[in-house]
């Protein structure tokens, strides 16, 4: 039934939807950025951040603690992947790194699937974010409107430090030559090593971020992985803020398709990544990278 | 001991072998000239120098250590800095933030100052972004990136290549001024007139092999070898 509430209802859904992904889509594309991997396994980190903070909830009853106890352990699985596989494969085909990436991604779910099962889990909005906020013309869930904000603050957060500080600088430079960085005396691995913490914490902070409005389940990282592939193609690959506006824009055609046919929320996003790509094809604000 | 020394060094990309038993040395405040053909294997000698690529056999010494089979960074922090031929400036970054950049793990690295008095037209353009840059103009960020890092050893890869003759003669201006000053520079060049009005002692390469390792004016006074090796 299309309604003019039920569009803006969908309108700020898919707000909260976009900057989640816009999230999730600048660690991906920094992460591919710099280090030339694309990994598979950030929609099973996005996951394994959900149920770290569920863990984290049920141990302590505190939603802060569950946002950032679960960040911090998947930043820290993100260093110990890093560190003992992904490394090894910087200087190996695309195709072994793909398999790589995703085989972690199949281990990291089926780990979760073997210690909480398959039924979902749910995590409890914080007490100042529960029930609804009248907004005049409709009411609407207050933690999405939270989910929006802190999204927003995270993103400007990340922004500060990309742009206005020397590691950001130095991660910039790396996204666009990294083999220049390394020539210019910077130990680039240790770069790699930190970005790939970094990106994969942005993916398991948004999983626990998320997690209140939906159910955990362990295969919930896979439509996500999609979306977030998506998101960076259209945004460009290595931008920052191309995933931030592919992000918004692609939580906007999900969520407004789906008000008309769900079905064809996903077909309507591949149409836009499809026409991006025709009319440019290095995305909206993709950078010239080199090879 | 020689500042650079190279012990017969084979290099590859992949399966092809691009340098056989290379073996050369650099002396402190020398300008060494490195001629041949296009893929003779003067890139290759250089990317071996800077770590890029690893030689699979032989040695090189800097300062007496070897560095062969150390990474870009780790030599680069030895003192040894390579301007590649692509130039390679970070085209979403400032030319302040390239340079400082550069300077990130040069403890001993120029002030800015000087940067910026050495090449005036990059202060005027201090806050443009590497992509806004005209070629010169790259060329010239690409050349005092690497300076400012003071390196004990510039190796400059085509440093002229596709640049205006003007813009060629300042840019030679500045290099033979660094030489004066006693910069010890290796320079690959297609320009043979730029690299030997730089160079006091030149080796060619043809096929990967040493074909030539004399004084310039030996070399100028052998137009046989030029002729032979670089179709001049």
């Amino acid at each position: 039934m299309l309604t003019w509430p039920n569009f803006y209802s969908q309108l700020l859904n898919g707000l909260a939807l976009g900057s989640l992904l816009a999230l999730i889509s600048a660690g991906l594309t920094i992460i591919y950025g710099t280090l030339g991997v694309l990994n598979l396994a950030h929609g099973a980190l996005f996951m394994l951040g959900g149920y770290a903070g569920y863990v984290a909830y049920e141990e302590t009853d505190s939603f802060l603690i569950a946002v950032v106890a679960g960040a911090f352990f998947v930043m820290v699985v993100g260093f110990a992947l890093e560190r003992g596989i992904i490394r090894y494969f910087y200087n190996r085909p695309a195709e072994d790194q793909i398999l790589v990436t995703f085989g972690i991604g199949i281990v990291i779910v089926e780990l979760v699937r073997a210690a909480f099962g398959n039924l979902s889990k749910t995590v409890p909005p914080p007490a100042w974010a529960a029930g609804v906020t009248p907004l005049g013309f409709m009411i609407y869930p207050t933690y999405r409107i939270a989910v929006l904000g802190i999204a927003a603050a995270t993103l400007a957060a990340l922004y500060i430090v990309l742009y206005r500080t020397r590691i950001g600088m130095v991660v910039r430079a790396g996204i666009e030559d990294a083999l220049m960085v390394n020539m210019l005396g910077i130990n680039v691995y240790r770069v790699f090593l930190l970005v790939f913490g970094i990106g994969a914490m942005a993916a398991g902070y948004a999983g626990i971020i998320n997690a209140p409005v939906v159910s955990l389940t362990p295969d919930m990282g896979e439509n996500i992985l999609v979306q977030t592939f998506v998101v960076v193609v259209i945004g460009g690959v290595g931008s920052f803020s191309g995933a931030v506006v592919g992000g918004l824009l692609a939580g906007e055609i999900l969520s407004l398709t789906s008000m008309v046919d769900p079905a064809y929320s996903e077909v309507m996003l591949f149409v836009i990544m499809t026409t991006v790509l025709v009319l440019r094809p290095q995305g909206l604000l993709g950078v010239q990278g080199r090879e | 001991m020689s500042l650079l020394e190279v012990e017969a060094i084979n290099s590859y990309y992949g399966d092809s072998h691009i340098l056989f038993d290379v073996s050369l040395h650099v002396e402190q405040h020398e300008v060494v000239a490195l001629l041949g053909r296009n893929g003779a294997g003067k890139s290759t000698t250089l990317k071996s120098l800077m770590g890029v690529v690893a030689p699979r056999s032989g040695a090189i010494r800097f300062e007496g250590q070897r560095i062969d089979g150390q990474p870009p960074f780790a030599v680069a922090r030895r003192g040894v800095q390579l301007v590649p031929e692509e130039r390679r400036i970070f085209g979403n970054l400032s030319v302040a933030e390239n340079l400082e950049l550069a300077m990130l793990t040069a403890p001993d690295h120029w002030p800015l100052d000087r940067v910026f008095a050495t090449f005036p037209r990059l202060a005027e353009r201090r806050k443009s972004r590497g992509t806004d840059l005209s070629g010169g103009e790259q060329q010239m960020l690409a050349i005092a990136r690497a300076l400012a890092r003071n390196p004990k050893i510039i190796l400059l890869d085509e440093p002229f290549e596709g640049l205006a003759p003007i813009v060629v003669r300042d840019l030679l201006a500045v290099c033979r001024n660094l030489a004066e000053q006693g910069q010890t520079i290796v320079i690959v060049e297609q320009n043979i007139a730029a690299a030997l009005a730089m160079a006091r002692r030149c080796y060619i390469l043809n096929n990967g092999h040493i074909v030539y390792d004399g004084a310039v004016e030996a070399l100028k006074a052998a137009p046989e070898v030029m002729t032979r090796y670089l179709g001049v």
